[in-house]
């Protein structure tokens, strides 16, 4: 089989040169990173792919003594554990797919010094591998809602439902811009790997994962819906559970600001990925 | 730029510049630092202390002007010094890093082998990591899944391959990391010096895959080495860098020739300015300057040559009776014999040049390195006490013609002459 394919390489910078083609033809190397990770996280455990559910399940308990029973925290009415894991669920997926996506140069140094293939393979693996943890996450969560609705709880999934596949991409997308843009700056200044790590769990804080938005006054929730991933978390949350509110025109402003989020990622990759291996 | 049929990697004017020095510290607060420091003159805080400080904008240009092409079955060489621009233009081919000016174009998929086994994961099974690293190197599964079983067999692991590679042996993980290359279905296949790795029997086998690769498939092969006899029996045409320029290209033998007589030629003559060269001795009684070979252009010396050495030292003291003893080791520093003249004396203050002729006649074909030595004694029964000791000018030793037996490095470096079989 002979491939005739002309590759052309010159010092030029594109804008935005990335090439999707490329990028298409390395999906089984995607497919197999993936199942590498899945493999190897649990590899030696004791229990090992059930820590996946463990995580959520035990951090969302932590948060239901915590906020719901220790500092009474609203929950709309919501039943509290239900309330938590909806947010806590979301949440992980976004932080796990920013923090992968952020470490996309500093921690390939090595393989990308070696060996040639689209850079962008690593970070949509991240997101893939952290998509599948996700869904598993997902799963348990839907089953414990189903299980509230058939005792009477006062619980009501609705048509918003149908948003939930828009909303799960567009936390990806956004997550893991925002580690592309983070990444292409870490090449060169590592404390921003610092303050990626506090700054995750500061933002986590000023989203609406373990208070809902009707808790905050007024005047200022605005601004608070402003952050793109609080009419995520609160849209996701309206969708299963039926509490607060779907604030539409924040969405939207939301789905805007990850567009340029994703088209900015791109482009600084882009233009770092070229030479980064120079600098390392 | 275009580029015909038969062409399958063409570059032209291909440059590629470093930066010096320390680019960046890579924490915003020290870059911080330094930028204010040298607004003010002040000195940049964060420089190390003795480092040579390097110009902004000064740069080293690893590869410079390169333009070659390459046509479709060709078994191209690359050699070269280190720091020649080998690496630097197989990273530029392969896509690790983009070039500063010119431009590369190439047909089909280029398969590198910079490295054996990258990305290899020690929890899986030689299996799964046949499926990892061809997907990283450019292959779908499909196309694994076709050369499996032949990857599996040239990779002499059947036994292991559902064991997870980290309880290979790193003999196995290489053979296994190479097979997995040499099935790549890429038209252009790129070597550096992954062959140094393994038995020699599975290099043999390795390079008879390559070129079985180009004559019958008609692939392209571009493989780096420093190990010459590897070149000339892969290689149908050989490139020679030097300081990043293209300073020959044709004939194998001929190419590595040159290089063999132009490395190291800077130091056909060598200054003594600063002394690392130089050993620390008790008594510094002399001061050695400068050694040269006189009147010659390469360190090659062949068959019955002798090596003509000028040294110029001066004296620190008054010194009678010297001795200056040349010694010579093989390539692995063993010794294996020294040159010595006696009763050489000076006044404090004095400069001599002193011209040598080293019979090396019974020296094997080889790289041999020198130190010059000069000592005194009280007297005839003292030991000799080290008053000046400098790493010398390197040696090559070849033989234009060699007939009948061949000498092998492990009989020795002397080819001993005299024995006679009496009845």
């Amino acid at each position: 089989m002979q491939n005739d394919s002309i590759t052309y390489i010159d010092a030029k910078n594109r804008l935005f040169g990335i090439n999707f083609r490329e990028l298409w033809r390395y999906r089984d190397l995607i497919f197999l990173l993936v199942k590498r990770d899945l493999v190897t996280a649990y590899k030696q455990t004791i229990l090992g792919p059930i820590w996946i559910v463990i995580q959520p399940l035990m951090s969302t308990t932590v948060f239901t003594v915590i906020f719901g029973i220790i500092a009474h925290v609203s929950t709309d009415g919501m039943p509290q554990f239900l309330f938590y894991m909806s947010g806590n669920v979301l949440w992980g997926f976004f932080s796990s797919c920013l923090g992968r996506s952020s470490g996309t140069f500093t921690g390939n140094a090595r393989i990308f010094g070696k060996v040639y293939f689209p850079r962008l393979v690593m970070p949509i693996a991240g997101a893939v591998y952290n998509f599948v943890n996700f869904i598993l996450q997902t799963s348990v969560f839907v089953i414990l809602v189903v299980v509230y609705v058939v005792l009477g709880a006062n619980v009501h999934p609705n048509l918003t439902l149908l948003l939930t596949p828009l909303l799960v991409l567009q936390t990806a997308l956004l997550s893991t811009g925002i580690g592309l843009i983070m990444s292409s700056l870490t090449a060169k200044y590592r404390d921003l790997n610092v303050l990626i790590g506090f700054g995750v769990s500061l933002l986590m804080y000023i989203t609406p994962v373990v208070y809902p938005i009707s808790n905050v006054d007024e005047s200022f929730r605005w601004l608070m819906l402003l952050n793109p991933v609080a009419p995520i978390v609160e849209t996701y949350r309206y969708a299963f559970l039926g509490s607060g509110a779907f604030h539409w025109v924040f969405w939207l402003i939301s789905v805007a600001v990850t567009g340029l989020v994703v088209f900015v990622g791109l482009i600084v990759f882009n233009k770092v990925e070229k030479n980064f291996i120079d600098t390392v | 730029m275009s580029m015909d049929k038969d062409c399958v990697i063409k570059t032209e004017h291909l440059t590629k510049e470093y930066e010096l020095g320390i680019i960046g510290s890579g924490t915003l607060r020290r870059d911080l630092q330094s930028w204010w420091a040298k607004k003010h003159g002040k000195e940049d805080p964060n420089r190390l202390i003795g480092a040579r400080s390097f110009e902004k904008g000064e740069r080293f240009t690893a590869l410079d002007d390169f333009s070659i092409e390459i046509r479709r079955g060709e078994r191209v060489g690359i050699i070269g010094a280190n720091g020649a621009g080998k690496s630097t233009f197989l990273k530029l081919l392969s896509r690790i890093t983009s070039p500063t000016d010119g431009s590369i174009m190439y047909r089909g998929r280029i398969a590198s082998m910079l490295e054996v086994g990258t990305g290899f994961s020690a929890e899986l099974t030689g299996r799964e990591n046949i499926y990892l690293n061809g997907a990283i190197l450019g292959m779908t599964k499909t196309e694994v899944d076709k050369k499996i079983d032949e990857i599996i067999e040239f990779s002499e692991c059947e036994q292991f391959i559902d064991t997870p590679v980290k309880r290979y042996s790193s003999g196995m993980f290489v053979k296994l990391a190479f097979s997995v290359a040499a099935h790549l279905d890429a038209e252009i296949m790129i070597m550096d010096e992954v062959l140094a790795v393994g038995d020699m029997k599975f290099q043999r086998k390795c390079l008879a895959k390559m070129r079985e690769l180009a004559i019958d498939e008609n692939r392209t092969v571009l493989y780096v080495s420093h190990n010459m006899s590897t070149i000339q029996e892969l290689c149908s045409r050989c490139v020679v860098l030097d300081h990043g320029k293209k300073a020959f290209d044709g004939e194998v033998e001929e190419a590595i020739k040159l290089y063999l007589g132009g490395e190291n030629d800077t130091f056909i003559s060598f200054e003594y300015k600063d002394d690392s060269f130089k050993e620390p001795v008790r008594h510094h009684r002399v001061n050695l300057e400068k050694a040269c070979f006189n009147g010659i252009t390469s360190q090659v010396f062949y068959d019955d040559d002798k090596v003509p050495l000028e040294l110029t030292w001066s004296y620190l003291e008054d010194v009678e009776n010297m001795g200056l003893r040349f010694e010579l080791t093989d390539f692995r520093r063993y010794p294996i014999t020294a040159f010595v003249v006696q009763n050489l004396s000076g006044k404090k203050g004095e400069r001599v040049s002193k011209r040598f002729l080293l019979d090396i006649s019974a020296l094997a074909q080889g790289r041999y390195y020198t130190r010059y030595v000069f000592f005194t004694r009280e007297n005839d029964f003292a030991e000799p006490e080290t008053v000046e000791n400098a790493a010398g000018l390197v040696i090559l030793k070849r033989l234009r013609t060699e007939t009948g037996l061949r000498w092998q490095k492990v009989w020795g470096s002397v080819v001993s002459k005299g024995i006679e079989m009496i009845e």
